[in-house]
């Protein structure tokens, strides 16, 4: 275990070496770098995480400490990193899946010229969110929490040399700044209130104070903030959409399986603050329940691939939140966990078919592929039954019940989060069918001549696989109750008491959401069960789905455009004249002197002797 | 030896360096302002004998060796620009060669 | 009025005449002739005032390498020893430059007759007493000359070799 800190630092040295002779290093050896560094990680993952649980009982968590990082008067915050149930979980779906993205890019990104700096990116935010995971104190959190901003932004605007994809990075680093900047006030003010960072001494000390008073509804407040920027919820989720811009590697790891749970995972660690603040707690409730249906609406007409992918991450994250927000904290990193894997699955399938079909990733200009890619069909086929949870035998099955069944008996849950839960797992089930319908059914709109290698086919397989597996280790108490999950959790998160109920309502809940996966699944089926001809028309109300509500025009109009005649309105002004003033005087003396500099040999001759003409006679005077 | 008032010799020093500086400003012709130079050089070294020759002392004989190793240097230097200004522009006038005004 | 002070006088004046033709002259070839004749003449000023060596290093290093150098150059470039460019011969050009050196010998005259500069009598400073005080008091000065003139050659050989 004292080699813990090896995991961030391994994905750290392959980016250091990778961004230091990358350019010098051959394609295939760099390549094997980028891999070989996160696979010794995951490796070195499990064999912690081995260690780590056999010892649960004994040591819940687990310190290291390379001392203090700096110290400014008495602050001194360490250089630490915090192993506990929470951040082993995190730890190992990023080093597992992490790893088998890697291995999936190898041969997605073989053609690729930059692949050194594809990888060297990867790393570095692989080390960035392991950073995050593992930090012991805000500090290194909020280190790690940028570092994985700013790979995000690197990779989405990995292609440069097209300007929209600069746009989309600009747009996810700047929205999720908003965030960021929620992040930072909410660590001076934890430090003000606490006078530590160290997460478990805040922890701690919150512990003692009174609930709902105003710091720690502030914090809680600001903390929430950060996660909306991250995680993409309502009303900053407009950037995730047009994220997809990144090569579609990217898009599973950072914009799927990992980065964008940050917000979660930052709810999660810090949730004693937020059960101390009931009011947000409801918010979180609230806005992810509003963002699980907006998304999932706005899913439901997308035609680029990646994009109902992104919207259905948008929705799932929706979940999550709605979980949190229930004091269900167990719950949102179980569905965390399993949408890590079967989200990862689906993007990388996606990636598979859009390299299939000449990079278009218009799902009408595809069509009929079961056939052509059978290979990337099945995993595909798994992780859509996973992600519109097809009861008994998905992950996604057993982790959205269980969302459903906490916000049902918790005591800060509520029936109507029941409901809206309800309603977006049918919308799930009629967007995710609807994807593999047009996709994979009916006539072939394109040739395929370009069919995945065995190394994406593998991957996708052990993703297929483990997005059915994963779903075991926790099950319903009517469903031989397995508690593997929350057990390991048990000693970092505790959920907020549940109502008493009968575990036979939990028949009923499976009952109604296996009805409406069903109702959606056939309802995808009438429409689209032959694939799609041609892409529909759009009516105002499928327009204004498919530009997910029309966020993007909405903050145009309302806080851009008021906000730029704002500085303009404000950019006249009198004192400016002054510094304008400053700049001409400089202008007018360039003007005049350069002048002198004509040029002419002699004439500088003449300037010198006259000057030292001056001097003789200053001497002799 | 020479018994001669001092003005004498530093005045014909000050009258030679005029001279090359006054071609120095007239001349446009490379080579000859290249030429003006050395004559100025060999004022501000008649100069120096001059001194040390008031006083008795080698210092001022001295600075003329170091005066003439600079000339020296400065003459290859210059003359080695003067060709490959000279190849460039075909033309050895100065004000010509005036494309580094500000 | 003793010999060698007629001799000083009539080396000056030879050597004013032969610079102001050679900074005049139209001929690069005749400028460097009468430039040479200058440098000698200022030999010729040398020995008289006690620097014997200072004058056989004139006439060796100035008119004999460095003039030599030029020769050279105006060889190579062939430039048909003729000035072209005779608009500095118009008066209007020499107005500027003209007030300019009459400033410039106005002030150091003053400079130089002003108070009582003393009387030259010459001894003569024999080469081992420039030599003695040269590696002496001077030799730090010796080694930058040197550092100097390895400067000079490398910038020399490098910029010939870029026009290649």
């Amino acid at each position: 275990m004292n080699l813990l800190w090896l995991i961030p630092v391994l994905p750290l040295t392959a980016f250091l070496i990778l961004a230091l002779f990358g350019r010098r290093l051959p394609k295939a050896l760099s390549t094997v770098v980028g891999c070989a560094f996160m696979g010794a990680s995951g490796i070195l993952a499990i064999i912690i995480a081995l260690q780590f649980l056999l010892n649960l009982e004994t040591t819940p968590s687990y310190t290291w400490s390379s001392g203090t990082w700096f110290t400014v008067g008495d602050f001194s915050p360490e250089f630490a990193f915090h192993l506990d149930g929470l951040s082993m979980l995190m730890t190992l779906v990023i080093t597992l899946i992490g790893f088998l993205i890697f291995l999936f890019s190898t041969a997605y990104m073989a053609t690729d010229e930059d692949i050194s700096r594809f990888f060297a990116y990867m790393n570095l935010f692989a080390f960035s969110m392991l950073t995050l995971v593992l930090a012991d104190n805000f500090l290194l959190l909020l280190l790690g929490w940028e570092g994985v901003g700013l790979c995000s932004y690197l990779l989405i605007g990995f292609w440069y040399t097209n300007p929209e994809n600069g746009y989309a990075a600009r747009k996810a680093f700047i929205t999720t700044r908003i965030g960021a900047v929620g992040l930072i006030l909410a660590t001076v003010l934890v430090f003000r209130a606490t006078g530590t960072l160290n997460i478990e001494e805040v922890l701690l000390i919150a512990g003692n104070w009174v609930s709902g008073n105003a710091i720690v509804t502030a914090i809680a407040v600001l903390l929430l903030l950060a996660a909306l920027g991250k995680s993409a919820q309502l009303p900053l989720q407009v950037w995730l959409p047009d994220a997809m811009a990144g090569p579609t590697p990217t898009s599973a790891l950072i914009h799927a399986a990992t980065m964008v749970t940050a917000g979660v995972y930052l709810i999660a660690r810090t949730h004693v603050i937020f059960e101390l603040a009931p009011m947000v707690m409801t918010a979180v409730a609230i806005i992810g329940t509003a963002t699980m249906l907006i998304a999932g609406s706005s899913a439901l007409i997308q035609r680029d691939i990646k994009r109902v992918l992104a919207y259905s991450t948008i929705s799932q994250i929706g979940y999550m939140f709605m979980a949190l927000g229930v004091g269900a904290w167990t719950a949102a990193m179980f569905h965390f966990y399993t949408h890590a894997v079967f989200k990862a699955l689906l993007f990388l399938g996606a990636g598979a078919i859009i390299t299939a079909v000449h990079h278009k990733q218009d799902m009408f200009e595809m069509g009929g592929l079961r056939k052509v890619i059978p290979g990337v069909f099945y995993p595909f086929l798994l992780g859509c039954l996973s992600l519109a949870a097809v009861p008994f035998i998905t992950s996604g099955f057993y982790s959205k019940d269980l969302i459903l069944w906490k916000a049902y008996t918790s005591t800060e849950g509520n029936i109507l989060f029941v409901v809206a839960g309800l309603v977006g797992a049918f919308i799930t089930a009629i967007y995710t069918f609807r994807m593999v319908f047009i996709t994979f059914n009916g006539k072939q709109h394109t040739e395929v001549d370009h069919k995945p290698g065995p190394i994406m086919v593998g991957v996708l397989a052990i993703l297929g696989i483990g997005s059915v597996l994963a779903g075991f280790v926790e099950t319903p108490h009517v469903l031989g109750s397995i508690h593997l999950f929350s057990d390991m959790l048990q000693y970092s998160v505790q959920d907020v008491t549940m109502n008493k109920v009968d575990y036979s309502q939990e028949w009923v809940l499976m009952g109604i959401s296996t009805l409406l996966v069903v109702a959606g699944t056939g309802y995808a089926w009438m429409k689209y069960g032959k694939g799609a001809e041609a892409a529909p028309t759009m009516s105002p109300l499928n327009r204004f789905l498919y530009n997910g509500w029309d966020f993007d025009s909405a903050y145009q109009h309302f806080i851009l455009n008021p906000y730029a005649s704002f500085c303009r309105a404000i950019g006249i002004d009198i004192i400016d004249l002054l510094y304008k003033l400053v700049g001409l005087i400089a202008r007018f003396f360039n003007l005049v002197l350069s002048r002198a500099q004509d040029g002419f040999v002699r004439h500088y001759a003449l300037g010198i002797a006259f000057g030292t003409i001056l001097v003789i006679y200053l001497f002799i005077s | 030896m020479l018994t001669a008032p001092l003005e004498y010799g530093l005045f014909l020093a000050a009258m030679l360096f005029t001279m090359g500086f006054l071609g120095l400003l007239v001349r446009r012709n490379l080579i000859f302002m290249l030429i003006c130079v050395e004559v100025m050089l060999n004022a501000a070294g008649l100069a120096f004998i001059v001194a040390g020759a008031r006083w008795g002392q080698p210092d001022g004989q001295i600075m003329m060796i170091f005066i003439l190793t600079m000339a020296a240097a400065e003459v290859a230097v210059g003359l080695a620009l003067i060709l490959s200004i000279y190849r460039r522009t075909k033309t050895l006038d100065a004000d010509v060669v005036s494309q580094m005004h500000g | 009025m003793n010999f060698p002070f007629i001799l000083f006088l009539i080396a000056s004046f030879v050597a004013l005449g032969s610079t102001a033709l050679a900074i005049t002259g139209r001929h690069a070839v005749h400028a460097l002739l009468y430039l040479i004749l200058s440098l000698l003449s200022v030999a010729v000023i040398f020995f008289l005032l006690g620097a014997p060596f200072i004058a056989a290093l004139e006439v060796i290093i100035y008119a004999g390498a460095i003039i030599v150098l030029f020769l050279f150059i105006i060889m190579m470039l062939n430039m048909g020893t003729r000035d072209h460019n005779s608009d500095w011969i118009q008066p209007v050009n020499w107005v500027g430059p003209g007030v300019m050196a009459a400033l410039l010998l106005a002030v150091l005259g003053t400079a130089i007759f002003q108070g009582n500069p003393g009387i030259l009598d010459t001894r003569v400073v024999t080469p081992q007493e420039v030599g003695i005080s040269l590696f002496g008091p001077y030799m730090i000065g010796v080694q930058l000359a040197a550092m100097m003139l390895l400067a000079g050659l490398v910038g020399a050989t490098h910029l010939r070799k870029r026009d290649h």
